[in-house]
C-alpha cells in the first residue's frame, strides 16, 4: 500500500512488544456484494493497547470491513487476523474475546438494561459484573426502562456495555457515538480510554473527526474500501500541512512588504478580506517568524486575529478525501448527522 | 448449561411480559373452549360440543405457541438485529434454538393443563380407543409432531419476511388454518375437496390425530400421521436452507 508508509509508526504508552502479533491484521482484503467492490485490498493492523479510528465518508467500505473482522462477512481475497485467529474459521473461539457494538440495535426491545446485561454475562466464562458496569455506563437509574424506551444515547451506552461484559481482549464499536448526547460522549469516550489503558484494541469507526481526534491513537481514512491514509491524528495534520501561517487583520494590507519583511521564500495572500495566508519555505512556520509577523502588525498599529499555524485534522481529512477521491460533496462533518450517504454500497 | 438456562429464562419472560403473545396463547384458545362451549353455534356433531373443542383446541393452542408466536417473536429478533449480535457472543445457534424449542414445549405443557383442566370443569368426556395410556400418548407424539412442523413453518416466514410483513402474514395464516383446521368447525362441514385440500396443511392433520386420540370417533388415520411426519420434517430443512439471520 504506497500510502501507508506517509507517516512513521507514532510512539504509542500502551504499545506491546512487537513479537506479539498484531491484534487486528487486514492484509489486501476485498469484499464484494454481488459486481460491487465495498473494500479493495485494504491493509492496515493494530495492536494490543491501541485505539484505531476507521475514517471514511458513508459507504467508504467501514462497516463491511469491519464486519468482515467480526466473522459476519465473507472476504473474496486478502487476509483477515484477529487475535491471530481466522474470524470465519475460529468463529467459536474468537467470540470469547471479542467484544461487538453494531451500528445499531441488536437488544431485545422489550428487555431492560439489567435483564439485557445479565443475559450477555451469562455467555462468557468471565463475565464482568454486570451491575457495576450499569452504573459505569451511567445506566444505573435506568435498569429496568425496556430497551424500546430508552433515549438513543443510552441505547448506545447499554451495547458499548453489551460489548464489554465478557471482558474482551479486541473491542469492534461501529459509530459508537452516533446519536449520543454530549454527556454521553463523554462516557462513551472514557470507557475507551480506559480499555485502551486495560490493554485492549479498540477499533472504531467513525465519521466523526473531532471524536476520532480525542479518542484514537491511530487513524485509517478510507474512501471507495480503499486506504487514503495512516498515521496519528497530529500526524496527518501536519504531514497535509502546506506549511503556511493563516491569520486576520485589517483588509488591504500591503503584503508585498509583509512578504519582504519576513524574509525569502515567503509570499503573503490576501484569500479573502483581512484573511491572509502566509506562505513558507519548508519548515518555515518557526517562532521567530511568528514574531516577525506581529511586530511588522504592530509598527502599523493593526490587530492581529485568528492565527493559526496547524490544521485540524477535519481539514486534513478534507484534504486527503477530497484530494483522492472522486469528485463529491464532501460530507462529512464533525457533527452527529448520520446516514446521507452519497453512494449507496448495498451493505447488507 | 449457563448460556442456555439463562437464555431459556429470558426467552420464558419475553414470551409472558408481551401482553399480545399471552393473548394468542391463553387468551384465545381459553376464550374459545368457554364460548363455543356454553353456546352452542358450531356444528360440532357431538353431543357436547366440549367433546370435540377441546381436542380441536388443544390444536389450535400448538399452532399459535409453536408458529404464530414463535415467527413474530423471531421475525422481530431478527429485524432488530439481536440475532446478527448474538452470532457475535458465545451463546451459538444450536443453544439459542434449544432455548427457544424448550421454551415452545413449557408454554405448551401450561396450554394443555389449563385447557384440560378447563374441559373438565366443562364436562369434558375423553373418549378414544386403546386406553388412557395409549390415548396421552398418541396425542403428545401428534402435539409434537405438530409443534415441529408448525415451528419449521413459522420461522420460514421469520427468516424470509420483514418483520411488520410476517407479523401480517403468520396472523392470517393463523386465522386461515384455525377456520380450515378442523379446530372449531369439522371438517366434514367443509365442502370436500376443500376438507381434502386441507388435511394435506399440518393444521388439519394436527387437529384430526388430536379428534382421533381424544375424541369419540374413528381412531388416527395412518394418513394423518403421514401429512404431520412429512411436515415435520420439510419444514424445518426449508427452514434452515432459507433463513436470513440479518
Amino acid at each position: 500500500m504506497d500510502h501507508a508508509d506517509d507517516n512513521p509508526a507514532p510512539d504509542r504508552p500502551h504499545a506491546y512488544p512487537s513479537s506479539e502479533p498484531p491484534a487486528i491484521e487486514c492484509d489486501g482484503v476485498v469484499i464484494r456484494y454481488g459486481d460491487t467492490v465495498a473494500v479493495d485490498r485494504l491493509s492496515f493492523v493494530a495492536r494490543r493497547g491501541e485505539v484505531l479510528a476507521l475514517l471514511g465518508p458513508n459507504g467508504a467500505g467501514k462497516t463491511s470491513t469491519v464486519e468482515a473482522l467480526e466473522g459476519y462477512r465473507s472476504i473474496a481475497g486478502g487476509t483477515v487476523r484477529v487475535l491471530g485467529l481466522d474470524p470465519a474459521r475460529d468463529h467459536t473461539t474468537l467470540v470469547q474475546r471479542i467484544g461487538v457494538m453494531l451500528q445499531k440495535g441488536g437488544v431485545y426491545p422489550t428487555l431492560g438494561p439489567a435483564q439485557v446485561l445479565h443475559l450477555f454475562a451469562s455467555y462468557y466464562e468471565d463475565p464482568e459484573d454486570p451491575d457495576a458496569l450499569l452504573d459505569q455506563v451511567g445506566l444505573g437509574d435506568t435498569r429496568r426502562t425496556p430497551w424500546r424506551r430508552l433515549s438513543g444515547g443510552e441505547q448506545q451506552r447499554l451495547s458499548l456495555a453489551l460489548a464489554l461484559v465478557g471482558r474482551p481482549d479486541v473491542l469492534f464499536l461501529d459509530e459508537p457515538t452516533a446519536g449520543v448526547d454530549p454527556e454521553g460522549r463523554i462516557v462513551v469516550r472514557d470507557l475507551i480510554t480506559a480499555q485502551r489503558a486495560k490493554g485492549l484494541c479498540v477499533l472504531l469507526t467513525t465519521h466523526e473527526l473531532d471524536e476520532a481526534e480525542r479518542v484514537a491513537d491511530r487513524v485509517v481514512i478510507i474512501d471507495h474500501g480503499r486506504l487514503l491514509a495512516e498515521g496519528t491524528p497530529a500526524g496527518l495534520a501536519s504531514g497535509t500541512a502546506d506549511g503556511s501561517i493563516r491569520f486576520s487583520t485589517d483588509p488591504g494590507i500591503d503584503t508585498v512588504a509583509l512578504a519582504s519583511a519576513v524574509g525569502a521564500g515567503a509570499s503573503v495572500d490576501e484569500e479573502g478580506p483581512g484573511a491572509y495566508r502566509l506562505r513558507l519555505p519548508a519548515g518555515g512556520q518557526t517562532p521567530a517568524v511568528v514574531a516577525t509577523l506581529a511586530g511588522w502588525l504592530a509598527e502599523r498599529n493593526l490587530a492581529l486575529g485568528d492565527l493559526r499555524t496547524g490544521q485540524s485534522l477535519e481539514e486534513a481529512y478534507l484534504a486527503i478525501t477530497g484530494a483522492r477521491s472522486e469528485p463529491g460533496p464532501a460530507e462529512v462533518t464533525g457533527g452527529g448527522g448520520r446516514s446521507r450517504g452519497r453512494r449507496s454500497r448495498g451493505r447488507r | 448449561m449457563r448460556p442456555l438456562v439463562a437464555q431459556l429464562r429470558a426467552e420464558i419472560t419475553m414470551l409472558f411480559t408481551n401482553g399480545e403473545t399471552l393473548f394468542l396463547t391463553l387468551g384465545i384458545p381459553v376464550v374459545f373452549l368457554l364460548f363455543f362451549s356454553s353456546v352452542h353455534v358450531l356444528p360440532t356433531g357431538t353431543t357436547h360440543p366440549v367433546d370435540f373443542l377441546v381436542p380441536g383446541i388443544l390444536a389450535l393452542a400448538v399452532m399459535s405457541t409453536s408458529m404464530t408466536a414463535l415467527s413474530i417473536g423471531t421475525g422481530f429478533e431478527r429485524g432488530y438485529g439481536v440475532l446478527k449480535r448474538l452470532g457475535s457472543t458465545p451463546l451459538g445457534r444450536p443453544r439459542l434454538l434449544a432455548a427457544k424449542i424448550i421454551a415452545v414445549l413449557l408454554v405448551e405443557a401450561l396450554q394443555a393443563a389449563v385447557l384440560v383442566g378447563v374441559g373438565y370443569l366443562l364436562g369434558w368426556n375423553p373418549g378414544g380407543p386403546g386406553g388412557a395410556a395409549a390415548l396421552v400418548g398418541q396425542a403428545v407424539a401428534a402435539m409434537v409432531l405438530g409443534t415441529v412442523a408448525f415451528g419449521g413453518v413459522g420461522l420460514i416466514l421469520a427468516g424470509t419476511l420483514k418483520p411488520l410483513v410476517n407479523l401480517a402474514v403468520v396472523n392470517a395464516l393463523f386465522v386461515v388454518l384455525l377456520l380450515l383446521g378442523g379446530m372449531l368447525i369439522p371438517l366434514s362441514k367443509l365442502p370436500h375437496w376443500l376438507a381434502e385440500l386441507s388435511r394435506l396443511l399440518p393444521a388439519a392433520a394436527l387437529a384430526e390425530a388430536l379428534h382421533g386420540a381424544l375424541g369419540h370417533g374413528a381412531p388416527v388415520s395412518s394418513r394423518d400421521w403421514v401429512v404431520l411426519a412429512v411436515w415435520a420434517v420439510a419444514a424445518p430443512v426449508v427452514a434452515a436452507l432459507t433463513f436470513r439471520w440479518e
